[in-house]
């Protein structure tokens, strides 16, 4: 009879099992992710004195939020100026990746170079190599301008012709004059839509042309449905991703500010902030997104 | 007939609009990546010259061989390529092998707080990594294992521990995402083949081993793929916890425009650097050119998708 309560189930088992899986997860979120980031939310609210055995915490209350808000030079013209070009650049990001990925979907001769020169950049998007074109750019810029200039001003031209609403002229102007960019930032959606194409299974497509649908109804009555769930992925990855990225003016501000000037506390507080604007900017994005999003479950 | 011939016409301008945009965004990618490697033979009257596009006007094999050796001895390029590659093989290695265990957890075990855990999983994606890095960064500066040791504990930074222990653990740079790669994999092989292995005396790491894993093999080479050059790439964590310890290529890369007098001209900078980005990219490039196919095969046939 003592003997049974020690025996587990089979589903007990691999209960303990699963966690047993998962413990170095575990064990690596609460010591190297949720400690830290306890301690990050402490650090913005004191300062940091190093001692000669180690370092001190001074409480100082919300100075260091004070100090990043009103007498910093920098950080609110950076806020800004970061959050809405990346606001801004999301949609175009977004389409440009899936319409590429549907036509790289499709069969071609050369589709393999071509897939393969796509995913490049995933690999040419180094911290170091942005720290080293700027002092690039000022050379390309001064080389290219005239061509960028004339490129933009006949696409202009273009677009006015077709009389089309201002915004919508200004807006793809600007996509287009950041092309690079774009490309850089949609490496990855473009994998990930490319995935979901592919895994759209076959028979839906097939009962489609049997009931007569043409392409662009296939396309939106069936591709775009099951494929919708990626959109917030991407959404999501992107939003991090530009968020993150080494490129970033303000991400780099405040590395600055920690590694050169080492005010600790102020730094610590201004990423506080951004954190809070980047899970504010997901929550809502996510939410809208969510509720258009269609599951085949 | 006019109907055939009407769909036959759309469909070879579809044909031929598709490979010109193809075309024009391929040189689009391509044409930064060339731009690098013809500055990197120029001189620098050759960058003022308008009339030079690509090919300059010296093309001596001798002066472009002058001009490697001195940066590559400047970047101490051969010692430091080593020094990445050994680092970056290690760390992803080690990356792999911790989410690749977590990810087949996450997929194939039912436990309580399964959802919850993955879902931590997703945050640790979102969570800017600057806002953790500095209290790591004294974590780590003074190790004491969390408060078990009293004086003052060990200093890791320059070491390779504070690496290893965030790899082996799953919470290095971008790891979510591997986890989140892996999970789909797993999640998506079929239970009978898991229950014929129970069924046949295969206990629970066997059938891991010897039935999961051998079917991953693309999805294990995604991860790491995609590890290695991030690790490679990356110098926001390096710089923050290899201070002053091992001398990687991206630092040398960063300090390369130190080493020349501050009177030399831009032109003359640009090629440098210009010979430094290339030389650095160039490891990845060739690693990338003989895997780039079983890359993307795998992550179409599987894939981040669920």
């Amino acid at each position: 009879m003592r003997r049974r309560m020690f025996r587990l189930t089979l589903s007990q088992k691999r209960n303990w099992a699963g966690y047993l899986w998962v413990s170095p997860f575990i064990i690596g979120f609460i010591f190297f992710f949720l400690a830290p980031m306890l301690q990050s939310f402490r650090f913005s609210v004191s300062e940091l004195i190093f001692t000669t055995e180690g370092y001190d915490l001074k409480y100082v209350g919300i100075q260091n939020f004070r100090y990043a808000v009103t007498v910093d030079p920098n950080f609110n013209q950076y806020f800004t100026e970061t959050i809405s070009s990346i606001l801004v650049s999301i949609p175009s990001v977004i389409m440009f990746s899936f319409f590429i990925a549907s036509v790289l979907n499709q069969e071609f001769r050369g589709r393999t170079l071509v897939r393969a020169i796509f995913f490049l950049p995933v690999i040419l998007t180094a911290g170091v190599l942005h720290q080293l074109e700027v002092e690039d750019l000022m050379y390309l810029t001064t080389r290219d301008r005239a061509n960028v200039m004339l490129s933009t001003a006949s696409l202009r031209d273009f677009f006015m012709e077709m009389s089309l609403p201002r915004w919508i002229i200004s807006y793809v102007i600007m996509a287009a004059g950041n092309l690079p960019q774009l490309i850089e930032y949609s490496a990855i959606p473009i994998l990930i839509f490319l995935a979901g194409l592919q895994s759209v299974p076959g028979q839906l497509y097939e009962c489609a042309k049997l009931e007569g649908a043409t392409g662009w109804e296939t396309f939106w009555k069936i591709t775009f449905p099951l494929i919708s769930p990626l959109f917030l992925t991407n959404v999501i990855f992107i939003i991090v991703y530009s968020f993150t990225s080494p490129g970033n003016q303000l991400v780099s501000y405040i590395s600055d500010l920690t590694w050169g000037r080492g005010i600790f506390g102020v730094s610590v507080a201004m990423s506080l902030m951004y954190f809070a604007a980047i899970s504010l900017i997901l929550l809502v994005v996510g939410f809208i997104i969510e509720r258009n999003v269609f599951y085949m479950e | 007939m006019s109907a055939v011939l009407k769909r036959r016409l759309a469909g070879l301008s579809w044909s031929v609009v598709r490979s010109v945009l193809l075309i024009g965004l391929c040189f689009l990618i391509v044409n930064p990546v060339f731009i690098k490697l013809t500055t990197t033979i120029m001189t620098e009257k050759d960058i003022f010259d308008p009339t030079v596009q690509w090919v300059p006007r010296d093309l001596s094999l001798t002066r472009i061989a002058k001009h490697y050796a001195e940066v590559i001895r400047n970047m101490g390029y051969f010692r430091n390529t080593l020094n990445s590659l050994v680092f970056s093989s290690i760390i992803s290695l080690c990356q792999l092998f911790s989410c690749t265990i977590i990810g087949y957890g996450l997929g194939r075990y039912q436990f309580r707080g399964r959802g919850l855990l993955f879902g931590l999983v997703v945050f640790t994606l979102v969570v800017p990594p600057q806002m953790i890095t500095i209290p790591l960064f004294l974590n780590f500066r003074y190790f004491d294992f969390f408060g078990l040791l009293k004086d003052g504990g060990f200093d890791l930074i320059g070491t390779y521990w504070p690496f290893l222990l965030t790899a082996l653990t799953g919470t290095g740079g971008k790891n979510g995402l591997f986890i989140f790669i892996a999970r789909q994999h797993f999640r998506g092989m079929p239970k009978a083949l898991e229950e014929s292995a129970y069924i046949d005396g295969a206990g629970q790491f066997r059938t891991f081993w010897q039935i999961m894993l051998p079917g991953a093999g693309p999805i294990l080479l995604v991860i790491f793929l995609f590890s290695f050059v991030w690790q490679w790439n990356d110098i926001f964590y390096t710089s923050t916890f290899m201070r002053g310890g091992l001398y990687l290529l991206p630092f040398a890369l960063r300090d390369l425009p130190g080493k020349y007098h501050w009177s030399v001209s831009t032109e003359f900078r640009t090629i440098v650097n210009n010979t430094g980005m290339f030389l650095f990219i160039l490891p990845l490039l060739i690693l990338y050119v003989f895997l780039q196919r079983y890359f993307i095969e795998s992550i179409e046939r599987t894939g981040i998708v669920g």
